[in-house]
């Protein structure tokens, strides 16, 4: 059976939001759209995004990583946030593993955004129904669109080509393969979800030698 | 599904959500954007786009559009923003009867002066025609240390004129780049690099972006390179880790500097006068002193290898090798000098300097590539030094920058990565002379009523004879570019423009026209005083700058100033061209241009700007825009660019792609009428792969150079040595010293001149470190460009505004708890200059001795259309409020800027910091008046927008 | 998390009116064994209560929808879902009240099987409920069996208040069992519902940002959340209030939902029905003071992604 998923490369991620403008462009005008944006021009602007590029300080300086983080749904092969919905909008695919949310039956009632861990939905603030990372689905099984671009959005937007997509369960695949070799991790494993979306760690860096106290200034 | 749909379609054009200039794919429903990608088929981009590219929709659907020309109300004040429309008509005929009357007493009294644009060919030959030297783009306050450096070292620069190969080197070395105009290609390349297990290391005092996934970072004082660089070289040499070969043959370091005190060519190369020379312009007639035979030969003499040590006599002269006045330079420039200065380690110095020389001996290859040297020598091969440098403002925007940035272009040159696979490479119409031939009109006989400016306004000065002043000094350029104060600005000073308009030193001028540029914001060093200056009148009541025309798309911050604004198109709207003659996007292998295409009408009243130009050119009759008989002789701009020749039947224009009658010619041939038309078919770029044999060692290629000089991107096909001892500044430095026949500079400026202008690199700490107390303000403060906004112009974009719609200062926990700011307290930043209260936030990847925050985020209320209360305007700042543009220099002041170059000196100011009393409102400061909404943009803005192209899904 | 008002009204009227049943068919079934009978306007007005209650909590339960005229579709995916077991229970429950005090109005015999029914209807609707928050495992506050038994004992010990309060007008004879049961649960609740702020406060949040991202160092810190704005995940999982706060709102309904009760049913013990309603008003108020404060207290692990803007 197949499981669709990305696999995001942290060890080339420079956060530069690409895949976070590029997903909601394609999204807010395809199947998933509209996706709301309030107070657009206003204060505390806020609109539903399917993804998110957020960032990270591990360490003390100047032993300091600095690690960006994308985050979209990570299609979990276990989704609590599947059963718990009342009306079955919420369901993850049997063909290809991708859970999606039919909009037609949502009715908004939040249940599945708390029975995910990771934070991944987000209620569309004007729809009134509950939106998510659909992995582009109505781009990659486009038949009109030429094969090199029945891939996600942010897939192809991604300049480092840190976001790889395929099949994690065919075990010659790019993303399979990726995280045999370079050690891919899940997510909050504790809770036994099994994203099928995982992220390939930093490479070690060269450590620094120690530092001189910075003084107050070039002399 | 409506990709596919009959009524969706795709067009190719070119992005200009910043100057990158990625190809994109526009596709369209039902005449709506419904999704802007990268094009897969382009050169620069391959498919990818990055944040902004891909929110190119909620640009062109601003409200902050400006749809029809505007003109202040009468008795309205400047920068309360009252305008009210006018016609086309209208306002194109008060700027052609303003600019003639200028234009037929006095030229200058009309300064253009330019921003973000690319067009430079186009608006530089409009104040040629018009007669004005008083034109420069945003170079000036950009890095215009980088192309000086760079460009007076080794004939090209990083930038958009070179850069490293990524695809060859082992280790990369990156200084002081947080995303620059390479954007996506280098994040393509960076990513490559690292997986086929490249070394990356960033030097930078804050860890973000490209710097996150270095392998090693190296965080640095701002303001300190030039002495770390200056110690690696050190290293270098000391251990001997220096390609001698490449530094013999390609560089001046073997040439025989005469040493003669009495000399008027004192610390001059010796010229053998009887030697013919090829290239008046560029004598190749210098000596070597031949180590097998021990004597003194013709440099570049084929059999022989200069000695680079000792010191000999020539011509009853004391004299030595260029490279041995260098070695004494460095001598005193130990890894524990530099570790004093930058805080980094000598020992860890002394490592990354053994890494860089190791890497380039032991790591070298070779490329089965034959070519032929300029002094005849057949190669057969070429050699790669997988050593490669990447380096931007974070060098550049610091008034000790330019001698910085030379001192990376000899290290660059000493491992003999110059032009060499897995080093530095150039992109056409780089490699030029070092420095190039054009040069600056050069005294007030160039500026004649009705009459074009005898040169183009900007140039490369090699000598005092190229400054652009009056015979007692005085500058004559409205930025005092070219005079003795700045030599080699060789993109002008707009960050001094304002200021000098408004004191009238060196004089007054009539009309200021700015294009695509927030000077009343976030590209003036202390905002509040630019925008003072451009409302205050003089006794008479008149306006100190009288006209102020503002060319924009947007209802910037600095619309609100001006006298009549001309609305412009997106890059969506209208036709634009990359020149080869300006910035093109040209690859290693070869000169690459591109053009925009509209892909959506115009909005409202818009005009191209390029438009308005050459409308404005034929109607003033500047005579390039006319024919003899005085009628009007471009249609319009795309006519222009394709018949328009850089001389008549030159066969070179703007465009390098089908030309030729028959549009089978590329980068020389007749214009051709359908030339458009072929760039649209071919995703709106051309590209000219060189022969292998011309790709590599360009300086010296003869290949290459009779190339470049057939396709007249040179007039010349001389060698292009790189000046490790840079003849031109010794010249300044001699006058200086009244050593020197000819020009001098006025007494109060000849020690700046003769310090500054050395021939050698040396590190000084910044003009404005010398300046005040540093003890008082014991923090540097610098900005980043974040990836996601472009400068000031995306804050009306909802979509990236969401990810920046304020910014903090990041601080170091060590630091900001001494002053007991809490993490996201608020708290003050105060310079010499000025102070700004802002958000902390603790960052452990910043160098405890450097404050830092985004760019241009902070926004005037009510500017951008957004709501007065909007985020940008409350918690967002600038950090511009505590930079200075002049400094005290005695009695008078003098320009922030770097000596040498007049470059801005952007990350010089220095802060401290306290945390804000628990009475103090939570909001900014300093606070400004709320912009009223301009007449064209939306009047009111929505409360929520859910986009959707076209008509609605049936679902 | 951030309590929805819709969430709280609804699990706190249907728990009253919950208990409110338990209590009258008790004393019906009570009554029966000794051969004795209760009052039917008793019971009647008992389970026009019972509905009401119901109703109102049904009512609540719409305002939680972004889709309310979708509702109907809730009821589909009851063999995985407590929310739609819950959406089918509650009804249930409503109706079987609602027939349990039609009959006894008619006077029709049956009532004890149809009491019998609602019965089980009851105890399923609390077992929904609960479960409701108690099947969120990573929602660690929730997930634990005390939240099914202070679901049942709060609702009970509303419920019985409430009984007391309506036999002090209609049915003096069933004061002692009620205000005994009410006093009882009540002091039963207190303890129960101790003992989970006791456990919660002893919880290791098992997510931290380490496991969140996968970070090697054990000191991740987020700096940016990836925008500056708001977002439906930093609406919907944050409360906003502060440790004063929340120290405040947990002494209010300590005291509101549990000890002032209980001093009010003793001062209403010998028939003052003032005092009783009283008894019953504070306790609710209690009640919703505590169920706010249930749901606040959960510690969403998406929080972890959502800590610092810059
Ligand atoms: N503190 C601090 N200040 C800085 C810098 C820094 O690093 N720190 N960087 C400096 C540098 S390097 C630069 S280059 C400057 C940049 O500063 P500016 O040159 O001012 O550039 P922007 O703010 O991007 O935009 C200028 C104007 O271009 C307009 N514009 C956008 N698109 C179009 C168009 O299609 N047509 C027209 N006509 N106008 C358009 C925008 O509305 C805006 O008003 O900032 C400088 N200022
Ligand atoms: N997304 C986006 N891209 C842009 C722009 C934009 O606004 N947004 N602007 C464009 C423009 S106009 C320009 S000029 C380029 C500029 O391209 P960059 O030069 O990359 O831009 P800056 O943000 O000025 O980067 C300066 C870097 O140098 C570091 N730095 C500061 N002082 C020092 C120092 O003394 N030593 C060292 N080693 N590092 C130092 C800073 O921390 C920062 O990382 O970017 C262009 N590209
Ligand atoms: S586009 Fe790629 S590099 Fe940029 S943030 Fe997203 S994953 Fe990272
Ligand atoms: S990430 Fe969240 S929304 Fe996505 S499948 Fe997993 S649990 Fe469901
Ligand atoms: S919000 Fe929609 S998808 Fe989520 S649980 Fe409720 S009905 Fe299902
Ligand atoms: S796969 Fe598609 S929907 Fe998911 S994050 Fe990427 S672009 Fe957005
Ligand atoms: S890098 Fe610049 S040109 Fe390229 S896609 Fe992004 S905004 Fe457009
Ligand atoms: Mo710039």
């Amino acid at each position: 059976m197949t499981q669709l998923a990305l696999v995001i490369d942290l060890n080339v991620c420079v956060g530069c939001h690409a895949c976070v403008t590029s997903c909601k462009e394609w999204n807010t005008s395809g199947d998933a759209g509209s996706l709301a944006d309030l107070m657009p021009y206003g204060k505390d602007p806020s609109g539903t995004f399917f993804n998110r590029v957020q960032t990270f300080e591990v360490g003390h300086y100047p032993e300091t990583q600095t690690v960006h983080f994308p985050k979209s749904c990570l299609h979990c092969e276990d989704p609590p946030c599947v059963p718990v919905c009342p009306t079955g909008a919420s369901y993850k695919r049997a063909e290809d593993g991708i859970v999606l949310v039919d909009y037609d039956k949502c009715i908004g009632c939040k249940y599945c955004a708390w029975a995910c861990p990771y934070g991944a939905r987000e209620l569309d603030a004007k729809q009134k129904v509950m939106k998510k990372c659909t992995l582009c689905v109505d781009r990659i099984y486009d038949e009109k669109l030429p094969e090199r671009d029945r891939k996600p959005a942010c897939v192809l937007a991604c300049p480092t080509s840190a976001r790889l997509f395929g099949d994690v369960h065919d075990p010659e695949s790019e993303v399979s393969r990726a995280i045999r070799e370079r050690g891919g991790y899940a997510l909050m494993p504790e809770w036994e979800t099994r994203p099928a979306n995982q992220y390939l760690p930093r490479r070690e860096s060269a450590p620094c030698d120690p530092p001189t106290p910075s003084s107050s200034s070039p002399r | 599904m409506d990709t596919s749909a009959p009524r969706t379609q795709a067009k190719t054009t070119t992005c200009y959500m910043c100057a990158c200039r990625c190809g994109i794919r526009v596709h369209l429903r039902d005449g709506e954007v419904r999704y802007i990608d990268g094009n897969p088929d382009h050169p620069l981009n391959h498919g990818v786009i990055c944040a902004k590219g891909a929110s190119g929709i909620m640009k062109q659907y601003s409200p902050a559009r400006l749809t029809q020309p505007l003109r202040r109300k009468a008795g309205a004040e400047r920068g309360a923003g009252e305008l009210e429309p006018i016609s086309w008509d209208e306002a194109m005929s008060m700027l052609t009867d303003r600019l003639a009357r200028i234009r037929a007493s006095d030229p200058s009294r009309f300064a253009l002066f330019t921003g973000r644009d690319q067009m430079q060919a186009l608006t530089g030959l409009f104040a040629r025609q018009f007669g004005t030297p008083n034109y420069a783009a945003h170079g000036g306050f950009c890095s215009v240390n980088m192309a000086a450096g760079m460009i007076y070292t080794i004939g090209g620069s990083f930038w958009e004129f070179g850069g490293p190969d990524l695809d060859h080197a082992k280790l990369f070395v990156m200084v002081g780049t947080a995303e620059d105009h390479h954007s996506n290609p280098l994040k393509i390349a960076l990513s490559k690099f690292k997986r086929s297990g490249g070394k990356f290391i960033s030097i930078n005092p804050v860890r973000t972006g490209y710097s996150a996934i270095a392998d090693e970072w190296i965080p640095i004082r701002p303001g300190t390179d030039g002495a770390l660089l200056l110690a690696l070289t050190h290293e270098l040499v000391a251990t001997g880790l220096i390609d001698r070969e490449f530094v013999a043959r390609c560089t001046n370091a073997g040439y025989l500097v005469d040493l003669d005190e009495a000399s008027e060519r004192h610390g001059l190369p010796m010229r053998d006068a009887a030697r013919e020379v090829e290239f008046p312009l560029y004598p190749q007639n210098h000596w070597w002193w031949d180590e097998a035979t021990d004597r003194a030969v013709p440099a570049h003499a084929t059999d022989a290898t200069p000695r680079l040590d000792g010191e000999f006599m020539l011509e009853g002269k004391r004299v030595k090798p260029a490279f041995a006045l260098l070695e004494e330079r460095l001598r005193e420039c130990t890894p524990e000098w530099a570790e004093a200065i930058t805080g980094i380690p000598a020992v860890r110095i002394r490592r990354l300097a053994h890494e860089m020389g190791t890497v380039a001996r032991d790591q070298a290859f070779e490329l089965p590539i034959p070519w032929t040297d300029a002094w005849g020598t057949r190669h057969d091969k070429v050699i790669g030094r997988p050593v490669a440098f990447h380096a931007m403002r974070g060098l550049a925007a610091h008034s000790n920058g330019f001698h910085a940035i030379r001192s990376l272009a000899i290290l660059m040159s000493l491992l003999g990565t110059i032009d060499r696979p897995g080093g530095f490479l150039h992109k056409a119409p780089y490699p030029r002379a070092v420095p190039p031939s054009a040069k600056p009109p050069n005294g007030p006989l160039a500026v004649k009523p009705n009459a074009p400016l005898s040169g183009p306004p900007l140039g490369w000065p090699a000598a005092p004879e190229d400054l652009f002043i009056h015979e007692d000094g005085r500058p004559l350029r409205i930025d005092k570019g070219f005079s003795w104060e700045y030599p080699l600005a060789v993109h002008g000073l707009m960050h001094n423009v304002i200021a000098n308009a408004w004191r009238g030193d060196p004089y007054p001028i009539d009309t200021l026209m700015i294009f695509m540029a927030n000077m009343a914001w976030n590209s003036s060093m202390r905002p509040e005083e630019a925008r003072r200056m451009l409302n205050d009148k003089d006794a008479n009541g008149e306006y100190r700058i009288p006209f102020l025309v503002v060319c924009d798309a947007f209802q910037s911050e600095t619309t609100a100033y001006a006298d009549l604004v001309l609305p412009d198109t997106t890059y969506l709207e209208r036709h634009d061209v990359m020149s080869l003659l300006d910035r093109p996007i040209s690859e290693f292998d070869g000169p690459t241009d591109s053009v925009r295409v509209p892909v959506l009408p115009p909005t409202g009243q818009c005009r191209p700007f390029q438009e308005v130009l050459v409308d404005l050119a034929s109607r003033l009759g500047l005579p390039a825009f006319t024919n003899a008989d005085g009628t009007r002789k471009y249609r319009d701009y795309p006519d222009f660019i394709v018949r328009w020749e850089t001389e008549p039947g030159s066969g070179v224009g703007f465009l390098s792609g089908w030309r030729g009658t028959a549009g089978d010619r590329s980068l020389k041939g007749e214009p051709n009428a359908d030339q458009w038309a072929r760039y649209a078919e071919n995703n709106c770029v051309h590209h000219t792969k060189l022969d292998p044999s011309m790709q590599y060692m360009r300086n010296w290629n003869r290949g290459y150079l009779e190339f470049a000089r057939d396709m007249g991107f040179r007039k010349l096909d001389n060698p292009l040595v790189i000046q490790l001892y840079s003849e031109p500044l010794q010249h300044f430095r001699l006058a200086a010293q009244g050593r020197r026949p000819g020009r001098q500079p006025p007494e109060h400026l000849r020690e700046r001149v003769a310090k500054y202008c050395d021939p050698l690199p040396f590190y000084y700490p910044p003009l404005e470190t010398q300046a005040i107390d540093r003890d008082a303000y014991p923090l540097a403060a610098v900005t980043q460009r974040p990836m996601a906004m472009y400068h000031s112009w995306d804050s009306q974009n909802p979509w990236l505004r969401q990810i920046h719609s304020h910014n903090y200062l990041f601080v170091n926990p060590l630091t900001a708890r001494a002053q007991s700011i809490d993490d996201g307290g608020w708290m003050w930043a105060e310079s010499p200059w000025g102070r700004v209260r802002c958000m902390a936030r603790y960052s452990e990847a910043v160098e405890p001795g450097t404050v830092w925050t985004w760019n241009a985020i902070g926004k005037a209320p009510g500017a951008w259309r957004l709501a007065p209360d909007a985020d940008e305007a409350e918690r967002g700042f600038l950090l511009n409020h505590l930079i200075t543009d002049e400094l005290p220099q005695g009695g008078a002041r003098i320009s922030n800027s770097d000596p040498v170059t007049g470059q801005a000196g952007w990350y010089d100011v220095r802060v401290r910091i306290r945390r804000a009393g628990a009475d103090e409102p939570e909001m900014t400061a300093p606070a400004f008046a709320p912009m009223p909404a301009l007449p064209g943009t939306r009047s009111r803005t929505p409360a929520w927008i859910a986009y959707f192209a076209g008509r609605k899904k049936s679902t | 998390m951030r309590p929805a008002y819709s969430v709280v009204f609804l699990t706190t009227l249907i728990g009253a009116g919950q208990g409110l049943f338990v209590a009258a068919f008790m004393a019906e079934a009570v009554a029966r064994l000794a051969g004795e009978s209760v009052p039917t306007t008793f019971l009647v007005r008992a389970s026009i209560g019972i509905v009401a209650l119901g109703a109102g909590g049904l009512v609540a339960s719409f305002f939680h929808l972004g889709r309310p005229e979708r509702a109907w579709r809730s009821a589909a995916m009851w063999r995985t879902s407590w929310l739609s077991r819950e959406v089918i229970a509650l009804p249930a429950f409503i109706a079987l009240a609602a027939a349990y005090g039609l009959l006894h109005a008619r006077g029709h015999g049956g009532t004890f099987l149809v009491g019998l029914l609602a019965l089980a209807a009851c105890i399923a609707l609390f077992t929904c409920t609960a479960m409701i928050y108690a099947c969120i495992r990573f929602l660690q506050e929730w997930a634990s069996p005390l939240t099914f038994v202070n679901f049942v004992l709060m609702g009970c010990a509303s419920g019985f208040t409430l009984a007391a309060a309506l036999a002090a007008w209609q049915a003096p004879a069933l004061l002692a069992p009620f205000t005994t049961g009410a006093i009882a649960l009540t002091l039963a609740a207190l303890v129960s519902r101790v003992a989970s702020l006791k456990r919660n406060a002893r919880l290791q949040p098992r997510s931290t940002t380490q496991s969140a991202i996968g970070a090697r160092g054990p000191d991740a810190v987020q700096k940016s959340r990836g925008f500056t704005g708001g977002s439906f995940n930093t609406r919907e999982f944050f409360h906003g209030v502060g440790a004063p706060g929340m120290r405040a709102i947990l002494a209010a309904f300590l005291a509101l939902a549990f000890v002032v009760p209980v001093a009010l049913i003793v001062a209403g013990r010998d028939g003052a029905g003032p005092w009783l309603a009283l008894a019953f008003a504070v306790q609710y108020t209690g009640l919703v003071a505590e169920r706010w404060y249930f749901l606040a207290d959960a510690r969403h692990p998406q929080n972890l992604y959502y800590q610092s803007v810059a």
